[in-house]
């Protein structure tokens, strides 16, 4: 058991990696889904133990190899990356079981193995991001995780699905080669790459104008992954048109470790309050603010339920942003806590919306209607997802909003506070559309014979259906980690 | 004058940098996109090779009668970068082939049209 144990964060990352190429030569069937399965529940466990290894007895440091730190490769897990990776391995292990159904019906039988394979490479590149301690190692790690997303987006049905998985390479790459840039810059004045190395070796040179463009390529760059306003445009139409798997793991985990890297590099690459002394914060409240508002304005306009939710989680990315701008200990634990609330509200209204895609075949608005009374369950999803959405008390999204506005009233920002409360208000209007359409619109004749959607999917949208009211009342746990990761990274200095 | 040609490389890098950046915004040709993509990479592997460079050092071979070699650690970086482009181009220029058999055309605003027209 210690033998494993002394891995573990080196196996997160490399059990998906071995088991892409073995899934991706299974024959056709149910074989390839039943190895992605097992893999990502060996995830979820091994990213449990890991969590509960690092809240116990502190930060775990792995060489790869040996090779000591900062000249090898070294993975440093403490309790921000512990977190996000249980995160995304949970994401992972709760979507598999609902991909069965929905990908034998979206993907061609031939092209499922493939599928398979790319997602877990995706998965590996994700858990790699939230796992490794070298700046150099996170971006050939964000560009699997990129790589495979591009691939698995334009496995939609739609021919829009090509051009937007063009589109999202297109900024994907831009996004990922400047923070290429950036890290030759810092490593033109530092010499090294190992994350805890270049925290103490910055400061030094803080004042060289090269550290200062190098900081702002990188920000530029993760703002650009993040989809942060008004670097989003890849993402309404990626989620739109992507398969429903991949738009439930996607908006559920890729934008989140994007976030992750964000918080890493502002507080933990560039330490001693490095972002203070630049324009970086107030422009992430700026830019929250007009996606919190804009995004929300977006979305209450949509005619396809999809791409509805893929403009409200630019909103909420807004909301995470709002958290980041604060420089707070309290912004940052409110944007940690967002980060995993959107997780589960977002990864359940998709689920949601991918059953009736899986029973209708489209979400448009006027092909839904009346399915509430049809689908029942499904339906009571998408209402306990849209009011945690919206922030109703006893949901997930009241936990992060709650503090939010505490971070905000800290600093007295009153034209945030009043901008998290009408972007609220926003969310009531265009979840409220989404209900009206599903029940109070009277069914047409196709509909009326419609049953609720198989158990396989209904069982995994209600698990995190239920976790939304779960965390949304114990919040012991998550505001605990929340707030000791933003200890973690430094920002209670702020 | 020195400050210019002193630091030729890097006026070459920035000059490439911006021509396939401003190709990847300007051009509606998806496959030019992808030129301009290239370019924009490029011009950050030449800024890599610039930044190993140690006056009057040699290539990084062990070689007797040598003391100043050339960092090699960006060399390695830039192997590993010039693959991930390698397969970002590979899989950009699929989905072009896939987006021309579906569409008819690898041009932007014709691709638009036919996608608002039905």
């Amino acid at each position: 058991m210690s033998g494993l144990q002394g891995h573990l964060s080196l196996l997160l990352v490399v059990i998906p990696l071995i088991a892409a190429p073995i899934v991706a030569v299974l024959p056709r069937g149910r074989l390839p889904w039943a190895g992605a399965l097992l893999v990502t529940a060996v995830c979820a466990v091994l990213a449990g133990m890991q969590l509960w290894s690092v809240v116990h007895d502190g930060v775990i440091s792995y060489e790869l190899g040996g090779w000591a730190p900062p000249w090898g490769i070294e993975y440093r897990i403490d309790a921000v990356n512990a977190f996000v990776a249980l995160i995304v391995a949970g994401i992972a292990a709760v979507t598999l079981p609902y991909a069965l159904l929905s990908v034998e019906q979206e993907i061609p039988e031939e092209q499922a193995p493939l599928f398979y394979a790319s997602f877990l490479l995706c998965l590996c590149g994700l858990l790699g991001i939230t796992q490794t301690g070298d700046i150099f190692n996170v971006f050939v790690f964000l560009e699997i995780s990129s790589l495979s997303s591009y691939a698995l987006v334009s496995l939609g049905r739609k021919r829009q699905a090509l051009t937007s998985a063009y589109q999202y390479l297109v900024m994907g790459t831009i996004g990922a080669t400047f923070f290429l840039i950036g890290v030759g810059l810092i490593y033109s004045q530092t010499g090294t790459l190992n994350i805890a190395d270049l925290a103490e070796r910055l400061p030094a040179v803080f004042d060289h104008k090269t550290v200062h463009t190098g900081f702002a390529f990188i920000v530029v760059g993760v703002a650009l992954k993040l989809a942060l306003f008004p670097l989003h445009l890849w993402l309404p139409n990626a989620y739109t048109y992507a398969p429903t798997v991949v738009t439930i793991f996607l908006a559920a985990t890729a934008t989140k470790v994007a976030l992750y890297l964000m918080l890493r590099v502002l507080f933990t690459v560039f330490p001693n309050n490095f972002a203070l002394g630049t324009p970086t914060f107030d422009l992430f409240v700026i830019s929250g603010i007009a996606a919190i508002l804009i995004a929300s304005v977006y979305a209450i306009y949509q005619m396809d339920v999809k791409r509805l939710l893929a403009y409200s989680s630019v909103a909420q990315i807004g909301y995470m942003a709002l958290g980041i701008g604060f420089a707070s200990a309290m912004g940052v634990t409110a944007a940690l806590l967002h980060l995993f609330n959107h997780a589960l509200m977002k990864g359940a209204l998709f689920m949601a919306v991918g059953a009736i895609i899986y029973r209708v075949g489209s979400c448009r608005m006027d092909n839904i209607h009346g399915l509430g009374r049809r689908m029942p369950w499904t339906f009571g999803a998408i209402i306990i997802g849209g009011l945690s959405l919206v922030g109703v008390p006893g949901t997930a999204g009241f936990i992060s909003k709650w503090y939010l506005i505490l971070a905000a009233l800290e600093q007295q920002a009153w034209i945030s506070v009043a901008v998290i409360l009408a972007g609220s208000l926003l969310a009531v209007v265009y979840v409220g559309k989404m209900i009206e359409a599903l029940y109070f619109k009277p069914a047409s004749e196709a509909n009326q014979s419609l049953k609720e959607a198989p158990l396989l999917l209904v069982i995994p949208t209600w698990i995190l259906a239920l976790s939304n009211l779960y965390f949304g009342l114990n919040t012991e746990l998550t505001v605990g980690v929340a707030e000791r990761a933003a200890e973690v990274l430094g920002a209670t200095g702020l | 004058m020195e400050v210019v040609l002193g630091h030729y490389n890097y006026w070459v890098v920035i000059f490439l940098m911006m021509t396939g950046f401003y190709t990847v915004i300007n051009r509606g040709n998806l496959v030019k996109k992808i030129i301009g993509l290239n370019i924009f990479q490029v011009s950050v592997f030449i800024l890599y090779i610039s930044i190993s460079t140690v006056e009057n050092g040699t290539t990084p071979i062990l070689k007797e009668g040598f003391e100043v070699y050339s960092n090699p650690l960006p060399h390695v970086l830039i192997l590993t970068a010039i693959v991930v482009g390698v397969a970002t181009t590979a899989l950009a220029l699929a989905l072009v082939v896939r987006i021309k058999e579906a569409y008819g055309t690898i041009e932007e605003d014709e691709i638009h049209q036919r996608d608002h027209s039905l």
